[in-house]
């Protein structure tokens, strides 16, 4: 995208409020970007101008004592990681960059969409998702009003929660122009348990076990494939010294009763920190063709979704995150880049399958989200349409074209 | 307070109503006798009296959806209710209403330790989800104080917290999925056994609609494993901005305690007279810290919390050696309510503020005490900064409740002015109805009002909470013109 393709970059609240008046008067279509890492994330938005939100810039508060942090929803992720990490802080749901997966390399991601993305990496089975850590938003719906949900501290229940509908709605709701986030401390200590050598079956069970010990798992992955072509199971875990010193022995001890593989303990800061990388971002996925997947399941479900899928169609790249939970598949992208096996299989086991990556010719004719059953259906359109009536904002990013 | 003008063709077809229901659900599902009517008359806000049409009790989902399309094809106003325990007249009926209760519905249906999820009706307990858990060391981590008698329907509804929540967060962060009935009598699933993700985020939406949006008949909850152990530590100071310093120092040093306990002076001399549980009644505040973990993680913590306290000299430091001791440090802030209801009638409030703004809230809270005459005792989740100040009255007194209402609203109108908001745990309900306006512009009610048309319509379930009466009539009235 070059600055010229931008309709407009409204500096102010009021200045965006004014431009979607217009465009739904005049039933002007608008993509809203931010930094636009993420622009290949949902279906293609035909036939529209740019908004874009890099003008809603900086921190406006951050209060390291109350753990909380407001930015505009055009500021940059890093400028945010950098201002939380100088005190010892961070966004407890570990938001992904995407850049590489979806080569959009020069391209600066806004916490603005990684809000309206939903992304959320390792950590959200232990922290939370991205919904989880976001206490208030600002947002122009598609009438041009301003609309403000949930606020500044972290325990609020007043009025409906428009804040968790912000999160991962890709800007059909409104335009994010604020969004505010309980934050956590940053672990004196992180460790990796790598245990080698295990199956699906028995990676997810030894994940099940850590997740379901008291030592407080922060990620739990599973690479059938690992960095060196062998299975490599990863646990995490996050905290003071002495305590991650404590729970990875009885973790290990424990974990070795259940299976008896080789345990390695790294508590390495920079390899523990590229290994959960390679996990947040997809990076096993980096530079490969093909149809990229993300499906939620129960996470036993999680390698029986695999094997049902190994004996229907081709995949080219299986793992696993969230203890089994979540399971990434990489798909040669023909006919229909596995939709039907996926989408059929993940009903079976009750989930969802979210196609995170295509061509835009595949998502023209693939449903990027899951689709909903008639009812949720109808209650999702009726939002959409009550948030923003002329449907300009972001016009079927999240639903494929009839 | 006022409510809307019930319909009164609706209670003119009380008895067609009642029929109709008891041929669905049976005979003794349904409810119409007045004396009987009189248990469901209110909620925990026993202020606000009015007993409801009819009250229905289905034992099934399929029977909720078939009192839901008899009451929708009637026109007939529904309340839902859990336990009936709200604080916030959430449940509270009106005059033309039929209270749609899931007493019934309080069997805990699936329990899947490898996944840590268990599915429940919701009409069970809170605490007898922890109970059903708890002997393979699981426990459902949302706390409040009524765990024992709230049903989980009321905690989605309102979106429940507890003394807990720092650490482990509220309801909505504990929820996988819901099935839920519409007004229309349709049963939808949202969510499930997974972390869900993709499509708008509709269960986050339902959680905290205060039963507005459908009725919550089943529901899946993340348990968790149980620290190995958990230890409290109970810090005397002599003012209350000394003990909101060490809050802030406790937090900036990166330990997170599971708990974060603040009581001012009139508080904790109430729960000493009350509890006898040895508290500093020369302190100006009090701060109970609790930490978890093995023997070894929890001494490091506490080794670190006192170490910043001992900063702000403390006038009083008590460590718990034994689960007795412990057992007592927490019996007088789980009594506090108790012990204020010895004194006196009182109403409990919900706001939630920058914890930084504490020690300025105490004393604008202390001076509106004076102005008003009513004494006040002030608790807090204090890591959250969620308030509990407790204004206490007496109800045999005319005008004594009006000038606390009074008194309370302006102490709201103060939590919103500071950057915090209306209510932290305990939800809108009637109680803070009014008071929206002091929080929101009519363009952000209007945006959340649009939401319920969405779902509900008519706008018959649950009625006359949450929003403003003013914006309720116009609406109606927009509505009957249409």
């Amino acid at each position: 995208m070059t600055a010229s393709d931008v309709f407009a970059a409204p500096q102010s609240e009021a200045e965006c409020a004014e431009v979607i008046k217009e465009a739904a008067a005049s039933a002007t279509k608008l993509e809203i970007t931010g930094g636009g890492s993420r622009s290949g994330f949902g279906h293609a938005v035909a036939d529209a101008k740019r908004l874009s939100t890099k003008g809603f810039s900086g921190i406006s508060l951050y209060e390291p004592n109350a753990l909380t942090i407001v930015a505009g929803a055009g500021t940059p992720v890093r400028e945010i990681e950098v201002a939380l990490a100088a005190e010892n802080q961070q966004l407890p749901f570990e938001p992904s960059d995407l850049r590489a997966l979806y080569g959009t390399k020069g391209a600066e991601p806004t916490i603005g969409g990684v809000v309206a993305t939903g992304a959320s990496g390792p950590r959200r089975i232990q922290a939370g998702a991205c919904r989880d850590s976001l206490i208030g938003v600002r947002f122009v719906n598609g009438k041009g009003e301003a609309i403000k949900s949930g606020g500044r501290v972290m325990k609020n229940v007043t009025g409906y929660d428009l804040v968790k509908l912000s999160s991962g709605a890709h800007g059909t709701l409104g335009v994010l122009t604020e969004v505010a986030f309980k934050v956590l401390p940053r672990p004196e200590k992180v460790a990796t348990l790598r245990l080698s050598t295990l199956g699906e079956d028995a990676a997810v069970r030894a994940m099940s076990m850590a997740l379901g010990s008291p030592y407080d798992v922060t990620g739990a992955a599973h690479f059938p494939a690992g960095l060196d072509g062998e299975p490599t199971t990863m646990i995490r875990l996050e905290g003071f010294a002495n305590s991650v010193d404590y729970r990875a022995e009885k973790l290990r001890t424990e974990l070795r009763d259940l299976a008896d593989v080789d345990i390695d303990i790294d508590s390495d800061p920079e390899r523990c920190a590229a290994s959960w990388k390679r996990v947040r971002d997809a990076e096993a996925f980096e530079g490969r063709p093909g149809a990229v997947w993300r499906v939620t399941v129960k996470p036993t479900d999680g390698p029986k979704l695999v094997s049902a899928l190994r004996e229907k169609i081709k995949t080219d790249g299986v793992f696993y995150d969230w203890g089994g939970g979540l399971v990434w598949v990489l798909t040669p992208e023909v006919d229909d880049a596995g939709a039907t096996a996926i989408r059929t299989e993940t009903n079976q086991l009750g989930g969802k399958a979210t196609l995170v990556r295509a061509s835009e010719d595949t998502r023209r004719r693939i449903a990027v989200f899951h689709p909903e059953p008639a009812v949720l259906a109808r209650m999702s359109a009726g939002l959409r349409q009550v948030f923003d009536p002329a449907g300009v904002l972001n016009s079927g990013r999240m639903t494929l074209a009839a | 307070m006022r409510m809307p003008a019930p319909d009164a063709e609706v209670i003119a077809r009380k008895d067609e109503i009642v029929e109709r229901l008891r041929a669905k659900l049976g005979e003794e599902a349904v409810i119409s006798d007045a004396a009987e009517l009189k248990a469901y008359e209110c909620d925990g806000l026993a202020a606000y009296r009015q007993p409801p049409l009819a009250v229905c009790l289905p034992s099934t989902t399929e029977e909720v959806a078939e009192a839901l399309k008899i009451c929708r094809a009637m026109g007939v106003p529904v309340v839902p209710r859990g336990s009936g325990t709200s604080l916030a007249g959430g449940a509270m009926p009106t005059a033309d209403s039929v209270i749609l209760g899931v007493a019934r519905l309080n069997e805990i249906l699936e329990k899947d330790y490898e996944n840590r999820v268990v599915r429940v009706q919701t009409g069970v307990t809170n605490l007898s989800v922890t109970g059903a858990v708890q002997e393979e060391g699981f426990f459902y981590a949302p706390d409040p104080s009524s765990q024992l008698a709230c049903a989980i329907a009321g905690n989605i509804a309102m979106n429940s917290g507890g003394a807990h929540c720092l650490k482990y967060g509220v309801t909505t962060n504990n929820l996988l999925g819901v099935r839920m009935v519409t007004m229309d009598g349709e049963i939808v699933d949202i969510g499930g056994p997974f972390m869900d993700e993709g499509g708008l985020d509709v269960l986050g939406l339902i959680c905290g609609s205060e039963g507005q949006l459908g009725v919550v008949t089943e529901a899946w909850l993340r348990i968790l494993r149980s620290p190995e152990g958990a230890k409290p530590i109970m810090f005397g100071f002599e003012t209350s901005e000394i003990a909101g310093a060490c809050v802030a120092d406790i937090i900036k040093e990166g330990v997170l305690p599971v708990a974060l306990e603040f009581m001012d002076g009139p508080a904790i001399q109430a729960c000493e007279n009350f509890a006898k549980a040895g508290y500093p009644t020369n302190a100006g505040a009090l701060l109970i810290v609790e930490v978890e973990g093995s023997d070894g993680e929890i001494d490091e913590q506490l080794e670190k919390i006192k170490a910043v306290a001992m900063r702000h000299d403390p006038i009083s430091v008590r460590e718990s050696g034994s689960a007795a001791e412990a057992a007592k440090i927490w019996a007088g802030r789980k009594g506090a309510f108790g012990a204020m209801g010895q004194i006196d009638d009182y109403i409990c409030l919900d706001g939630t503020i920058p914890v930084g703004e504490l020690p300025n809230v105490l004393r604008r809270i202390s001076e509106l005490s004076k102005q008003y005459g009513l004494d006040v005792a002030n608790i807090f989740h204090a890591g959250d900064g969620n308030m509990h100040p407790l204004i206490l009255y007496n109800a045999n007194k005319p005008g004594d409740l009006e000038k606390c209402e009074a008194f309370g609203a302006d102490i709201l109108k103060l939590s919103v002015e500071v950057g915090g908001c209306l209510t932290g745990e305990h939800g809108v309900g009637v109680e803070k109805r009014e008071l929206m306006h002091a929080q929101f512009n009519r363009e952000d009610l209007q945006q959340q009002m649009a939401v319920k048309d969405v779902f509900d319509p008519l706008w018959l379930l649950n009625p006359a909470k949450v929003f403003p009466i003013d914006m309720l009539e116009e609406r109606a009235a927009a509505a009957k013109a249409a």
